[in-house]
Parts: C-alpha cells; sequence; structure tokens
C-alpha cells in the first residue's frame, strides 16, 4: 500500500493517489491496483482509507442536513423551495407546525413567494426530489436577517473542527449565525455593522479555506473593524 | 482585414511552415481556468490564434423535464462559432457544421463523467469559439475538460485533444487553418490517458493506411502532453490560491 | 445542443443477451463478428433522377437520388461543380424519427457520406464546368433513409455511390454567351468509388455492420470509408464510450476488406 499523492496537496481529475488496497473514500475510484481522484481537491487519507475533499462544486442534498431555501413557487399541498441544488425542493404543508384539514387557512399566508425558510431535508432519494420539513426547533420562516451565499464545499471550514470557526465568528462578531449545509448561512446582528463585519468574514472564509492561520486572520479583521466602527462612533457622536 | 491568399508553400526549403514551425511542433498554448464569475465552471484556451471560451452550467434541474434520464445527468453541449472569428463573417446560426461539431464533443466527453451520481439533471456545457484558425474542435474539448473540473463535477479524469495532418506529403502535428484548407488531410483525435481511450477520432482526406498509422500515433502522444498541461493548469490555480493567503500571512505577521 | 439521447427503449434482459452473444462470438443473427447482413442493391428505379439507388442492408433501406442541374459556384472556387449532400431520416422510417429540421444523426450520416465522395475525389470537380465563375453544375445527392434496422451510414454510403455510378448527365454545350441542352446524355464521370464500413464495439468485441439491436447496446462505433485504392478517406467515431488505439487500428485494416467487397456489389448492381 502506497501513497503516490501528496497528503494535503491538491490533486486533480485523473490524478494517481495511491497504489494497493486502500478503502475508496469520496471521490476516489479504482482501476486495478490504483486508485485515482474523481476531481479537483485536496488528498485526504485517514487511516487505510483514502478520499478527496473537492475545492468546488454545489450542494448535493443529504438527508438530515439543515439548508436554507427561498420559496419559489406555492403549490396545492406546499410550497417549492430553492436550495441551491440540483434539485427543486419541496415543503409539504403538512410538514409545517399549525391546523391541519379545511380549517388551515391558504397556504399563502404562512410563506410567500420569497421568503427564507430554515429546513431539515426529510427524505431524497435518486427517484424524487428532496423533502423538507420545518418541524422541529429553530425551523421555519426567516423574519429578517442577512442571506450569504457560499459554495457548499466551504461549508464544513465554516463550521471548523468541533465548531470552532463558528464559534469563534459568532462570539467575535457578535451574531446569531445559522450555517445550511447548502451553502446559505443567514446572520443577524445587533446593528447592522455587526452583520456587514460578519458577512465579510463569511466571504472571508469561502475565499481562504485551505489556507493556514485563517481562524487568526479572520478574528484580528474582525476586531480592526470593530476598532474602525468604535472611532467612526466616537467621530459621530 | 484583407482577404489571405492561398500560400505559396505549405513547408519552407528548412522544413518548416508558414508559421515557422517544425512539423511536429504544437502551437502555442495559453490555458486559463475559473475565469466567468456566474457559470459554475470555465477555462479559456489559446492554441496558436484559436481563442475558445468554455463555460459549463450544472448539475443543474433539466429544463424542459421531459429531457432528463431516471438514472443519469444528461450532458448537453453547444459548440458555436462567434460571427467574427473567422475570415468570412459567419451566420449566428447554427450551422450543419457546428451541429456535427456539437455531437462529436459532447461525445468525446461523456465516457468521463460520472454521471450517474446526478440523475434527473442535466450538466450543459457551452463552447464558444471566439477566435478561430483550424483545429477548434479539438481545443474546445480540452478546454470543456478543465471548465468541468473547475465546475467540481466528478469525473474519471480529463480529456485531451489535437489533431494530425498532412501538408504537401508530410505529417504534421496540429494543423492551422489554411494548412488544414490546402493540406490533403486532418486526423483530430480525443484521448482519455488512464483509460486508454480514443473518444474523437475523425478524419477527412487522403491518407495510406500506414500515413495513418503514423499519423494517430503523433496525435496521441501529443493529447498525453496537453494532458500534462491541463493537469497543471489546475493545480497551479489552486495552488497560487493557497499561496497567495500564505504571502499576505507572512507579510502581515512581519509589519 | 446537442443532448445524451434517451435511452433505448429495449428491456435491459434484451440487451444482455446482445451483449453475451457477441461476447461468445456469435450474434443474435446468427452471424459472424465480421459478417456484413445481406446487402441488395437496385437502380434506376426513379426515372425523373439523374440517378438512383435502394439499398437493402438487412431490414434497413436506405433510397438515394441524384440530381444534376445548373447553377452557380461557390465564390471561393469559381471552377468547380458544386456537391451537396442531404440525407434525411423520414418519420415513417422508424418510430423514433420526427417530421422537423434535420435531426444531428441526419447531419452526421450527411457529413460522413459527403466527406466519403468528396474527399477521394469521386466526382471530377472540375470537368463540366460550364462557364467559369458563372455557370456549373450542382450534384444533389439526397439519400432518404426507408427503414432503420441499424446502421444507416453504410447503407447510406452504398447506396449514394450506387446512384452516382448509375447517373446520366444531360449533354450541355457554351455557345456564346449562352449554355444550352445538346441533347443526349452521358454517365456522370467518376473517378473514384468510396465505400464505408462501419464497426461497432459491444463490450470490449468489435464488429461490423451493427443491427439496430446491437447499435442500442454498443459501446462506441467507427465508420471508416476506404476509396478504389484502399487508402481511407474519412473515418467517423460515434458513440458514448471509446476505443483503444489498438481496435482503432484492427478496424481500419478490416475495413480495407470489407470496403472491397462492398463496392464491388455496388459495381455489379449499377452496372448490370
Amino acid at each position: 500500500m502506497v501513497l503516490v499523492a501528496e497528503p494535503k496537496q491538491v490533486v486533480a481529475p485523473g490524478e494517481v493517489l495511491a497504489e494497493g488496497d486502500h478503502l475508496l473514500g469520496d471521490n476516489a475510484y479504482r482501476i486495478g491496483t490504483k486508485i485515482f481522484s474523481a476531481c479537483v481537491g485536496i488528498l485526504e487519507v485517514d487511516g487505510n482509507r483514502v478520499f478527496v475533499v473537492p475545492l468546488k462544486g454545489g450542494y448535493f442534498p443529504r438527508v438530515g442536513d439543515l439548508v436554507a431555501g427561498r420559496i419559489v413557487d406555492i403549490g396545492l399541498s406546499g410550497w417549492l423551495v430553492d436550495i441551491r441544488a440540483p434539485y427543486e425542493a419541496m415543503l409539504p404543508a403538512s410538514e409545517t407546525p399549525g391546523p391541519r384539514g379545511p380549517r388551515r387557512r391558504d397556504l399563502s399566508t404562512s410563506y410567500e413567494v420569497g421568503d427564507m425558510v430554515l429546513a431539515e431535508v426529510l427524505a431524497f432519494d435518486r427517484t424524487r426530489d428532496p423533502l423538507l420539513t420545518v418541524k422541529g426547533p429553530g425551523l421555519g420562516k426567516v423574519a429578517s436577517g442577512r442571506v450569504v451565499e457560499i459554495s457548499a464545499a466551504k461549508i464544513p471550514r465554516l463550521i471548523g473542527r468541533k465548531g470552532s470557526m463558528i464559534s469563534m465568528l459568532k462570539k467575535e462578531t457578535d451574531c446569531q449565525i445559522t450555517v445550511g449545509q447548502n451553502g446559505v448561512v443567514m446572520v443577524w446582528g445587533k446593528s447592522p455593522e455587526s452583520e456587514r463585519v460578519a458577512v465579510e468574514a463569511i466571504y472571508m472564509v469561502e475565499r481562504e479555506a485551505h489556507t493556514r492561520g485563517l481562524t487568526d486572520r479572520i478574528r484580528e479583521m474582525i476586531s480592526r473593524s470593530r476598532v474602525v466602527e468604535q472611532v467612526a462612533g466616537t467621530q459621530t457622536a | 482585414m484583407p482577404e489571405p491568399k492561398q500560400p505559396e508553400k505549405l513547408i519552407d526549403d528548412k522544413g518548416l511552415r508558414i508559421d515557422g514551425r517544425r512539423l511536429d511542433e504544437l502551437r502555442p498554448i495559453k490555458l486559463e481556468v475559473g475565469l466567468l464569475d456566474k457559470a459554475d465552471g470555465s477555462a479559456y484556451i489559446e492554441q496558436g490564434k484559436n481563442k475558445i471560451l468554455v463555460a459549463v452550467y450544472g448539475p443543474r434541474e433539466a429544463h424542459p423535464k421531459h429531457i432528463a434520464m431516471p438514472e443519469r445527468a444528461v450532458i448537453r453541449c453547444r459548440y458555436h462559432m462567434a460571427p467574427f472569428s473567422v475570415d468570412e463573417r459567419k451566420n449566428p446560426a447554427p450551422s450543419r457544421r457546428e451541429m456535427e461539431l456539437s455531437k462529436v464533443i459532447r461525445e468525446s466527453l461523456e465516457p468521463v463523467v460520472l454521471t450517474d451520481l446526478y440523475p434527473r439533471t442535466t450538466i450543459d456545457l457551452f463552447i464558444e469559439v471566439l477566435q478561430s484558425d483550424g483545429g477548434s474542435r479539438c481545443a474546445g474539448i480540452t478546454a470543456a475538460s478543465l471548465a468541468l473540473a473547475d465546475a467540481g463535477i466528478p469525473m474519471k479524469e480529463m480529456v485531451a485533444a489535437c489533431a494530425v495532418g498532412k501538408i504537401e506529403g508530410k505529417l504534421a502535428l496540429d494543423l492551422s487553418d489554411a494548412e488544414d484548407k490546402y493540406g490533403e488531410a486532418d486526423i483530430p483525435v480525443a484521448l482519455v490517458p488512464n483509460a486508454g481511450l480514443v473518444t474523437l477520432l475523425q478524419m477527412d482526406g487522403h491518407l495510406t493506411l500506414s500515413e495513418f498509422e503514423q499519423g494517430f500515433t503523433m496525435a496521441l502522444e501529443a493529447c498525453k502532453t496537453l494532458h500534462a498541461m491541463q493537469r497543471e493548469v489546475l493545480k497551479k490555480k489552486y495552488a497560487t490560491m493557497k499561496e497567495a493567503a500564505e504571502e499576505r500571512e507572512e507579510a502581515e505577521v512581519v509589519a | 445542443m446537442s443532448a445524451t439521447p434517451q435511452l433505448p427503449p429495449v428491456a435491459k434482459l434484451e440487451q444482455k443477451t446482445v451483449v453475451d452473444l457477441v461476447s461468445k462470438g456469435k450474434r443474435i443473427d446468427e452471424r459472424g463478428p465480421e459478417s456484413y447482413r445481406p446487402i441488395q442493391i437496385q437502380v434506376g428505379l426513379i426515372e425523373k433522377a439523374n440517378g438512383s439507388a435502394q439499398v437493402h442492408l438487412g431490414k434497413s433501406k436506405v433510397l438515394a437520388g441524384i440530381k444534376v442541374q445548373t447553377g452557380t459556384p461557390f465564390p471561393d472556387t469559381p471552377d468547380e461543380r458544386v456537391l451537396t449532400v442531404n440525407a434525411e431520416l423520414v418519420p415513417l422510417a422508424s418510430p423514433s424519427f420526427e417530421a422537423g429540421p434535420p435531426s444531428e444523426a441526419a447531419i452526421e450520416i450527411s457529413r460522413v457520406v459527403d466527406r466519403g465522395i468528396r474527399e477521394s475525389k469521386a466526382i471530377d470537380m472540375k470537368s463540366l464546368v460550364l462557364q467559369k465563375g458563372k455557370t456549373v453544375q450542382v450534384v444533389y445527392v439526397d439519400i432518404y433513409v426507408l427503414d432503420h434496422d441499424g446502421n444507416l451510414i453504410d447503407a447510406a454510403s452504398m447506396a449514394a455511390l450506387a446512384a452516382l455510378v448509375n447517373s446520366k448527365v444531360a449533354k450541355m454545350e457554351v455557345k456564346g454567351d449562352e449554355v444550352i441542352n445538346k441533347g443526349g446524355h452521358h454517365q456522370l464521370p467518376l473517378n473514384n468509388y468510396p465505400v464505408a464500413v462501419t464497426f461497432a464495439k459491444v463490450d470490449r468485441t468489435i464488429i461490423v455492420d451493427p443491427s439496430l439491436e446491437e447499435e442500442q447496446v454498443m459501446n462506441a462505433r467507427l465508420t471508416v470509408t476506404i476509396d478504389k485504392n484502399g487508402d481511407i478517406c474519412a473515418m467517423q467515431k460515434g458513440g458514448l464510450y471509446g476505443f483503444t488505439p489498438d481496435e482503432v487500428r484492427k478496424a481500419v485494416h478490416m475495413a480495407v476488406g470489407k470496403a472491397a467487397e462492398n463496392r464491388a456489389r455496388i459495381m455489379a448492381a449499377a452496372k448490370g
């Protein structure tokens, strides 16, 4: 069992990663004894398992994912939701809290086209489009805040190991941040200014996801912005 | 621009071609990746005077729904030449040639894209030839592979393509437009190197079996060279992102 | 825009049968891998055309008609005839053909057959140019697919060639500034006789002349057009997968003999 490419380095599709009986993880495939990469990404090795973390790519839904989506259409029994995936998602009325049956008011009084919702992927397989639910704590219509769309491939970095990056961001910016697995992030701050800093920090993570020392650089950027804010504040005061 | 005339000779006494190349030389190539903002993936190639831009959108929902396939993504490909891309203005409406090339280019890339992962979607490839000077379908395929990789679409490997032709009785690599027009044969080839599969192969002109054999082998070797260039461009693009951030980090630490 | 074609309406069981048979060297119609289906060629059926031919290749049926008319030359080749090849997959030929502008499949057949004729210089393009830059003879090769049971390229190529061999052209004369019909006819002068040979790769076996069922399970196809001297004048790979370089070489070599066999059939039918 031999590693041919270097772990933590960028690999291209068709590049030889290893030779031998390694286990195949995401984006790695085998021809004979050789293992190849199936995308542009970073080679990771976890024990005997070889996989590639893609540097680019859209969101592919998985059951259980928390997603932030935009209502695009109202149907007879539910809503169609754009979750930035290759498949349009469906939120059935039966998966929303509230009265059932004929006493239920017209669907458009719950959610309108253009509304943002936080939802969970209830079902999804090869034969049908994703089914969403908003029954659950913290789910439902998003009434305020900023909507930030980044590459879904960068979400793991935004969350960080054991949530370290996202916890730091929330603390330093003093904002509430909900990260959708589909690359859509909701941000609520006490002021438009703090929201702006949080949004800037999120884009920075997206741009520099695979670099060292990112956490420190972001923390620094945030504190510099706060200084500017304070200075501006005192000047106008 | 004056109308070009038929060149007197395609190969001079020193064995050099009109643009100064040897018979086995590729034209200068420039490859760029990820240059468009809205497309999911994009690439740009200059090969000699060819200037070709490729964009990829997808996998995305199939519109209209009836073109979708239940078990895999549909690949759609459009090869199109800009009206100002050639000597005599080309009518923007799709020509029969463009339809044929759209088909053979799509078929050259189908084998590598892992379409099973995205049932009921489409992966759309748009190849725009901004300036054409012979061998545009091959250059288009080389760039299209990069655009697909840039879009993060899982693929077994990239496809590289190159043509070999015959001019004044001699086999020559990577014909320019004048050489194709006044030459005796042209063989465009696309190769998937790891799998060892030829996914584009066309020929027009006149070749003996032995000339074909020689030319074919020459084209396959050139494809391997192009393939290495593709890989380098992709890795460099993402490594540069890393390096730029690291440079900034060092600058900050010093300051 | 070219799109991945929909899957053929065939049960997986049937597909498996075809593939299994081919891998054992047999085919569903009991041919060997290197055999063509029975070929029948008839010429001269359409009197109003300058030449015509109908080819039955197994159950595939293709009719080609040639019209030769006077017309204007292309500006960049003022002293050459004009050749136009057009193939139509008319709806009556198959449940999968629709009325409308030519599909990419029809265009591909047209262009591959055209390349064979043009690149082999089958028709002497410079002869019978009536008034240089002004009036030339235009040769229209129109190919009508009547029944689709696979390998339309070879059937079309054979029909086009047989029709050309069968063609008679009016004797024209230039008197002063005018072009007039002298009366009488002569055979369309031909210098070469290109024949297309198509191979299909089913799993890992190369077979010649795929039937429709075989096309529905094939990996990829390769057409090699050979001229009267055994040289190559056109090639076209099609299908969703590919060939190894050795498979290509093997097919090219096999094509020479097959083309010669079919050429002999065409000449016998067209002259007889």
